[in-house]
Protein backbone atom coordinates (compact mmCIF):
# COMPACT_ATOMS: atom_id res chain seq x y z
CA UNK A 1 0.00 0.00 0.00
CA UNK A 2 1.38 3.26 -1.04
CA UNK A 3 0.26 4.97 2.50
CA UNK A 4 -0.06 4.05 6.18
CA UNK A 5 -3.36 5.40 6.08
CA UNK A 6 -4.41 2.97 3.83
CA UNK A 7 -3.05 0.26 5.87
CA UNK A 8 -5.67 1.35 8.79
CA UNK A 9 -8.15 1.89 6.13
CA UNK A 10 -7.97 -2.24 5.95
CA UNK A 11 -7.10 -3.13 9.37
CA UNK A 12 -10.13 -0.74 10.54
CA UNK A 13 -12.37 -3.12 8.12
CA UNK A 14 -11.53 -6.01 9.65
CA UNK A 15 -12.64 -4.34 13.05
CA UNK A 16 -15.96 -3.47 11.09
CA UNK A 17 -16.16 -6.96 9.45
CA UNK A 18 -15.87 -8.66 13.20
CA UNK A 19 -18.60 -6.41 14.37
CA UNK A 20 -16.77 -4.20 16.86
CA UNK A 21 -18.61 -1.14 18.32
CA UNK A 22 -15.77 0.83 19.36
CA UNK A 23 -12.72 0.99 17.19
CA UNK A 24 -9.63 2.55 18.56
CA UNK A 25 -6.72 4.04 16.17
CA UNK A 26 -3.37 4.89 18.47
CA UNK A 27 -0.81 6.46 16.10
CA UNK A 28 1.78 7.89 18.35
CA UNK A 29 5.33 9.17 16.33
CA UNK A 30 8.41 9.27 18.95
CA UNK A 31 10.95 11.69 16.88
CA UNK A 32 12.93 10.82 19.67
CA UNK A 33 13.33 7.15 19.26
CA UNK A 34 12.45 7.54 15.53
CA UNK A 35 9.63 5.03 15.73
CA UNK A 36 5.87 5.66 14.75
CA UNK A 37 3.28 3.38 16.14
CA UNK A 38 -0.22 1.98 14.79
CA UNK A 39 -2.19 0.38 17.21
CA UNK A 40 -5.88 -0.63 16.24
CA UNK A 41 -8.25 -1.63 19.10
CA UNK A 42 -11.53 -3.22 18.69
CA UNK A 43 -14.13 -4.90 21.03
CA UNK A 44 -15.46 -7.29 17.95
CA UNK A 45 -16.03 -11.15 18.14
CA UNK A 46 -12.38 -11.39 18.27
CA UNK A 47 -10.15 -14.76 16.77
CA UNK A 48 -9.36 -18.51 18.00
CA UNK A 49 -6.38 -19.19 18.72
CA UNK A 50 -5.69 -21.48 15.75
CA UNK A 51 -6.90 -18.40 13.50
CA UNK A 52 -4.56 -16.44 15.07
CA UNK A 53 -1.68 -18.41 14.60
CA UNK A 54 -2.71 -18.39 10.85
CA UNK A 55 -3.02 -14.67 9.94
CA UNK A 56 0.33 -14.02 11.37
CA UNK A 57 2.30 -15.97 9.10
CA UNK A 58 2.59 -14.46 5.68
CA UNK A 59 3.89 -17.71 3.85
CA UNK A 60 0.88 -19.35 4.84
CA UNK A 61 -1.70 -17.01 3.55
CA UNK A 62 -3.13 -17.51 0.54
CA UNK A 63 -6.37 -15.43 -1.37
CA UNK A 64 -7.85 -19.39 -1.61
CA UNK A 65 -7.47 -19.92 2.15
CA UNK A 66 -10.64 -19.70 3.85
CA UNK A 67 -10.55 -17.21 6.61
CA UNK A 68 -7.12 -15.78 5.66
CA UNK A 69 -6.81 -12.85 3.92
CA UNK A 70 -4.00 -10.30 2.75
CA UNK A 71 -4.41 -7.58 4.85
CA UNK A 72 -2.63 -8.64 8.17
CA UNK A 73 0.36 -9.66 5.91
CA UNK A 74 0.56 -6.73 4.27
CA UNK A 75 0.79 -4.52 7.42
CA UNK A 76 2.97 -6.77 8.80
CA UNK A 77 5.59 -6.63 6.28
CA UNK A 78 5.77 -2.82 6.06
CA UNK A 79 6.42 -2.37 9.53
CA UNK A 80 9.25 -5.18 9.14
CA UNK A 81 10.41 -3.91 6.12
CA UNK A 82 11.26 -0.35 7.56
CA UNK A 83 13.13 -1.83 10.30
CA UNK A 84 9.93 -2.28 13.13
CA UNK A 85 7.49 -5.00 14.50
CA UNK A 86 4.03 -6.14 14.17
CA UNK A 87 1.95 -7.75 16.71
CA UNK A 88 -1.73 -9.53 16.91
CA UNK A 89 -3.55 -10.04 20.20
CA UNK A 90 -6.88 -11.49 20.12
CA UNK A 91 -9.15 -13.18 22.29
CA UNK A 92 -12.64 -14.53 21.28
CA UNK A 93 -15.24 -12.89 22.16
CA UNK A 94 -13.52 -9.93 23.97
CA UNK A 95 -11.59 -8.25 20.85
CA UNK A 96 -8.42 -7.82 18.85
CA UNK A 97 -5.08 -5.65 19.20
CA UNK A 98 -3.43 -5.17 15.82
CA UNK A 99 0.06 -3.20 16.20
CA UNK A 100 2.74 -2.47 14.08
CA UNK A 101 5.72 0.16 14.39
CA UNK A 102 7.98 1.64 11.67
CA UNK A 103 11.02 3.54 11.54
CA UNK A 104 10.19 7.21 10.66
CA UNK A 105 13.52 7.64 8.91
CA UNK A 106 13.45 4.10 6.79
CA UNK A 107 13.25 5.16 3.41
CA UNK A 108 11.26 1.94 2.92
CA UNK A 109 8.52 2.91 5.30
CA UNK A 110 5.85 4.66 3.62
CA UNK A 111 3.82 7.54 4.09
CA UNK A 112 1.37 8.10 6.81
CA UNK A 113 -1.03 9.75 4.20
CA UNK A 114 -4.20 11.23 4.56
CA UNK A 115 -5.72 10.09 7.59
CA UNK A 116 -8.83 12.39 7.14
CA UNK A 117 -9.62 10.46 4.26
CA UNK A 118 -9.66 6.95 5.59
CA UNK A 119 -11.71 8.56 8.93
CA UNK A 120 -13.96 9.93 6.20
CA UNK A 121 -14.78 7.13 4.68
CA UNK A 122 -14.97 4.44 7.61
CA UNK A 123 -17.67 7.02 8.99
CA UNK A 124 -19.35 6.93 5.81
CA UNK A 125 -19.14 3.19 5.73
CA UNK A 126 -20.28 2.43 9.45
CA UNK A 127 -22.18 5.37 10.43
CA UNK A 128 -23.75 3.42 14.12
CA UNK A 129 -20.22 2.27 14.99
CA UNK A 130 -17.85 4.59 17.22
CA UNK A 131 -14.22 5.33 16.29
CA UNK A 132 -11.50 7.25 18.66
CA UNK A 133 -8.35 8.25 16.98
CA UNK A 134 -5.38 9.27 19.34
CA UNK A 135 -2.59 11.49 17.56
CA UNK A 136 0.77 11.75 19.38
CA UNK A 137 3.78 13.53 18.47
CA UNK A 138 7.14 13.34 20.71
CA UNK A 139 9.83 15.51 20.16
CA UNK A 140 12.81 16.74 22.12
CA UNK A 141 10.41 19.46 23.44
CA UNK A 142 7.47 17.48 24.47
CA UNK A 143 4.25 15.88 23.72
CA UNK A 144 1.57 17.08 21.45
CA UNK A 145 -1.91 15.23 20.32
CA UNK A 146 -4.98 15.36 19.10
CA UNK A 147 -7.83 12.99 19.81
CA UNK A 148 -10.73 12.69 18.06
CA UNK A 149 -14.01 10.86 19.08
CA UNK A 150 -17.02 10.42 17.22
CA UNK A 151 -19.38 9.63 20.64
CA UNK A 152 -18.51 13.29 21.46
CA UNK A 153 -19.01 14.73 17.55
CA UNK A 154 -23.02 12.82 17.67
CA UNK A 155 -23.46 14.36 20.93
CA UNK A 156 -22.87 17.92 19.04
CA UNK A 157 -24.80 16.59 16.17
CA UNK A 158 -28.05 15.90 17.72
CA UNK A 159 -30.53 13.91 15.64
CA UNK A 160 -28.18 14.88 12.31
CA UNK A 161 -26.66 11.40 10.73
CA UNK A 162 -23.14 11.96 11.07
CA UNK A 163 -22.80 10.18 7.16
CA UNK A 164 -24.21 13.59 5.54
CA UNK A 165 -21.64 14.68 2.93
CA UNK A 166 -21.61 18.29 4.69
CA UNK A 167 -20.55 16.52 8.34
CA UNK A 168 -18.43 14.74 6.54
CA UNK A 169 -16.74 17.29 4.85
CA UNK A 170 -16.14 19.12 7.73
CA UNK A 171 -15.04 16.42 9.92
CA UNK A 172 -12.15 15.54 7.55
CA UNK A 173 -11.05 19.43 7.24
CA UNK A 174 -10.85 19.19 11.27
CA UNK A 175 -8.72 16.06 11.34
CA UNK A 176 -6.86 17.48 8.57
CA UNK A 177 -6.11 21.05 10.14
CA UNK A 178 -5.45 19.41 13.76
CA UNK A 179 -2.84 16.90 12.31
CA UNK A 180 -0.84 19.65 10.41
CA UNK A 181 -0.87 21.41 13.64
CA UNK A 182 0.36 18.68 15.71
CA UNK A 183 3.06 17.91 13.37
CA UNK A 184 4.33 21.39 13.95
CA UNK A 185 6.02 21.12 10.22
CA UNK A 186 7.65 18.08 10.66
CA UNK A 187 6.30 15.26 7.88
CA UNK A 188 5.21 11.56 8.67
CA UNK B 1 -7.12 22.58 19.19
CA UNK B 2 -8.94 23.30 16.32
CA UNK B 3 -12.56 22.95 16.59
CA UNK B 4 -14.74 21.56 14.31
CA UNK B 5 -15.84 24.97 11.83
CA UNK B 6 -19.37 26.11 12.94
CA UNK B 7 -20.89 22.89 13.67
CA UNK B 8 -24.05 24.76 14.82
CA UNK B 9 -24.47 26.23 11.53
CA UNK B 10 -23.44 22.77 9.67
CA UNK B 11 -26.60 21.16 12.12
CA UNK B 12 -28.71 23.75 11.16
CA UNK B 13 -28.63 24.06 7.43
CA UNK B 14 -28.83 20.04 7.55
CA UNK B 15 -32.25 19.99 9.83
CA UNK B 16 -33.80 21.91 6.88
CA UNK B 17 -32.47 19.82 3.94
CA UNK B 18 -33.14 16.48 5.86
CA UNK B 19 -36.97 18.02 6.06
CA UNK B 20 -37.10 18.00 2.30
CA UNK B 21 -35.16 15.07 1.22
CA UNK B 22 -37.92 12.45 2.52
CA UNK B 23 -40.25 12.18 -0.32
CA UNK B 24 -37.50 10.97 -2.60
CA UNK B 25 -35.38 8.64 -0.47
CA UNK B 26 -36.94 5.32 -1.97
CA UNK B 27 -35.90 5.16 -5.86
CA UNK B 28 -31.96 5.78 -5.08
CA UNK B 29 -29.32 5.13 -7.27
CA UNK B 30 -26.38 3.32 -5.38
CA UNK B 31 -22.87 3.34 -6.32
CA UNK B 32 -21.27 0.67 -4.48
CA UNK B 33 -17.18 0.49 -4.32
CA UNK B 34 -15.40 -2.81 -2.97
CA UNK B 35 -13.32 -1.53 0.03
CA UNK B 36 -11.50 -4.70 0.93
CA UNK B 37 -7.31 -5.09 0.52
CA UNK B 38 -7.55 -5.65 -2.87
CA UNK B 39 -9.39 -2.45 -3.71
CA UNK B 40 -8.00 0.05 -1.48
CA UNK B 41 -4.46 -1.57 -2.83
CA UNK B 42 -5.20 -0.36 -5.97
CA UNK B 43 -6.55 3.25 -5.34
CA UNK B 44 -10.49 2.72 -4.16
CA UNK B 45 -9.97 5.22 -1.38
CA UNK B 46 -9.79 8.26 -3.65
CA UNK B 47 -12.12 6.76 -6.25
CA UNK B 48 -14.70 6.70 -3.47
CA UNK B 49 -13.99 10.34 -2.71
CA UNK B 50 -14.17 11.20 -6.62
CA UNK B 51 -17.95 9.85 -6.76
CA UNK B 52 -19.08 11.13 -3.28
CA UNK B 53 -17.94 14.44 -4.08
CA UNK B 54 -18.81 14.52 -7.73
CA UNK B 55 -22.33 13.75 -6.22
CA UNK B 56 -22.27 16.21 -4.03
CA UNK B 57 -21.43 19.11 -6.18
CA UNK B 58 -24.30 18.46 -8.82
CA UNK B 59 -26.54 17.74 -5.88
CA UNK B 60 -27.34 14.74 -6.75
CA UNK B 61 -29.53 13.75 -3.11
CA UNK B 62 -30.59 10.94 -4.17
CA UNK B 63 -27.78 9.09 -5.25
CA UNK B 64 -25.81 7.19 -2.25
CA UNK B 65 -22.16 6.19 -2.67
CA UNK B 66 -21.45 3.26 -0.23
CA UNK B 67 -18.96 0.48 0.12
CA UNK B 68 -18.70 -3.48 0.22
CA UNK B 69 -16.29 -5.98 0.43
CA UNK B 70 -13.94 -7.96 -2.13
CA UNK B 71 -15.95 -8.42 -5.40
CA UNK B 72 -14.19 -11.22 -6.52
CA UNK B 73 -12.17 -9.84 -8.82
CA UNK B 74 -9.12 -8.53 -7.39
CA UNK B 75 -6.82 -7.82 -10.54
CA UNK B 76 -10.09 -5.36 -12.03
CA UNK B 77 -9.89 -3.15 -8.58
CA UNK B 78 -11.04 -0.40 -8.00
CA UNK B 79 -14.48 -1.83 -9.02
CA UNK B 80 -17.70 0.06 -8.96
CA UNK B 81 -21.27 -1.20 -9.30
CA UNK B 82 -23.99 1.31 -10.08
CA UNK B 83 -27.64 0.34 -9.28
CA UNK B 84 -30.41 2.52 -11.46
CA UNK B 85 -33.66 1.81 -10.73
CA UNK B 86 -34.62 -0.15 -13.79
CA UNK B 87 -31.89 -0.50 -14.91
CA UNK B 88 -29.76 -3.20 -15.28
CA UNK B 89 -26.41 -2.88 -12.79
CA UNK B 90 -23.29 -1.43 -14.40
CA UNK B 91 -20.14 -3.26 -13.06
CA UNK B 92 -17.12 -0.71 -13.67
CA UNK B 93 -13.30 -1.97 -13.31
CA UNK B 94 -9.92 -0.74 -13.12
CA UNK B 95 -11.43 2.96 -12.11
CA UNK B 96 -9.52 6.14 -10.80
CA UNK B 97 -11.08 9.28 -9.55
CA UNK B 98 -11.52 11.11 -13.30
CA UNK B 99 -13.06 7.60 -14.05
CA UNK B 100 -15.28 7.93 -11.38
CA UNK B 101 -16.33 11.85 -12.16
CA UNK B 102 -17.25 10.48 -16.00
CA UNK B 103 -19.60 7.93 -14.60
CA UNK B 104 -21.65 10.45 -12.39
CA UNK B 105 -22.22 13.22 -15.39
CA UNK B 106 -22.27 11.09 -18.38
CA UNK B 107 -24.20 7.84 -16.58
CA UNK B 108 -25.78 8.82 -13.96
CA UNK B 109 -26.65 11.86 -15.32
CA UNK B 110 -27.25 11.60 -19.11
CA UNK B 111 -27.81 7.94 -18.59
CA UNK B 112 -24.77 6.99 -21.41
CA UNK B 113 -22.87 3.92 -19.81
CA UNK B 114 -18.75 5.05 -19.89
CA UNK B 115 -17.96 1.67 -22.02
CA UNK B 116 -14.36 2.08 -21.66
CA UNK B 117 -14.69 1.16 -17.91
CA UNK B 118 -17.44 -1.42 -17.99
CA UNK B 119 -16.13 -5.28 -16.82
CA UNK B 120 -16.82 -6.89 -20.19
CA UNK B 121 -14.74 -5.09 -22.49
CA UNK B 122 -11.93 -6.89 -20.72
N1 LIG C 1 -10.05 -7.38 14.12
C1 LIG C 1 -10.38 -8.64 13.85
N2 LIG C 1 -11.32 -9.28 14.58
C2 LIG C 1 -11.65 -10.57 14.30
N3 LIG C 1 -11.10 -11.29 13.31
C3 LIG C 1 -10.18 -10.71 12.55
C4 LIG C 1 -9.75 -9.36 12.78
N4 LIG C 1 -8.80 -9.06 11.87
C5 LIG C 1 -8.62 -10.15 11.12
N5 LIG C 1 -9.45 -11.15 11.51
C6 LIG C 1 -9.54 -12.49 10.92
O1 LIG C 1 -8.35 -12.73 10.23
C7 LIG C 1 -8.64 -12.99 8.85
C8 LIG C 1 -7.53 -12.43 8.00
O2 LIG C 1 -7.54 -11.00 7.98
P1 LIG C 1 -6.88 -10.25 6.76
O3 LIG C 1 -7.15 -8.80 6.89
O4 LIG C 1 -5.45 -10.65 6.65
O5 LIG C 1 -7.63 -10.83 5.49
P2 LIG C 1 -9.20 -10.70 5.10
O6 LIG C 1 -9.80 -9.55 5.81
O7 LIG C 1 -9.83 -12.03 5.27
O8 LIG C 1 -9.14 -10.42 3.56
P3 LIG C 1 -8.52 -9.13 2.88
O9 LIG C 1 -8.00 -8.26 3.98
O10 LIG C 1 -7.44 -9.64 1.98
O11 LIG C 1 -9.61 -8.45 2.14
C9 LIG C 1 -10.00 -12.37 8.61
O12 LIG C 1 -10.68 -13.01 7.56
C10 LIG C 1 -10.67 -12.61 9.95
O13 LIG C 1 -11.18 -13.93 10.03
MG1 LIG D 1 -8.75 -7.65 5.89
Amino acid sequence: MRELSLHILDIVQNSIKAEADLIIIDIEADFTADRLSVTVTDDGMGMSKELLEKVTDPFTTTRKTRNVGMGLPLFKMAAEASGGEFDISSKEGMGTVVKASFGISSIDRVPLGELEETMGILLMGSPDRDFIMNYQIRTQSGLKEFNFDTREIKEELDDIPIDEYEIISSIKTYIKENIKETNGGLVL
Amino acid sequence: MKSIADINAIREKMQKVLGTRDAQDDADTRIVIGMATCGIAAGARPVFTAFLEEAAKRNLGNVKVTQSGCLGMCKFEPMAQVYIPGKEVVTYVKLDAEAAKRIVSEHIVNGNVVAEYTLDIE
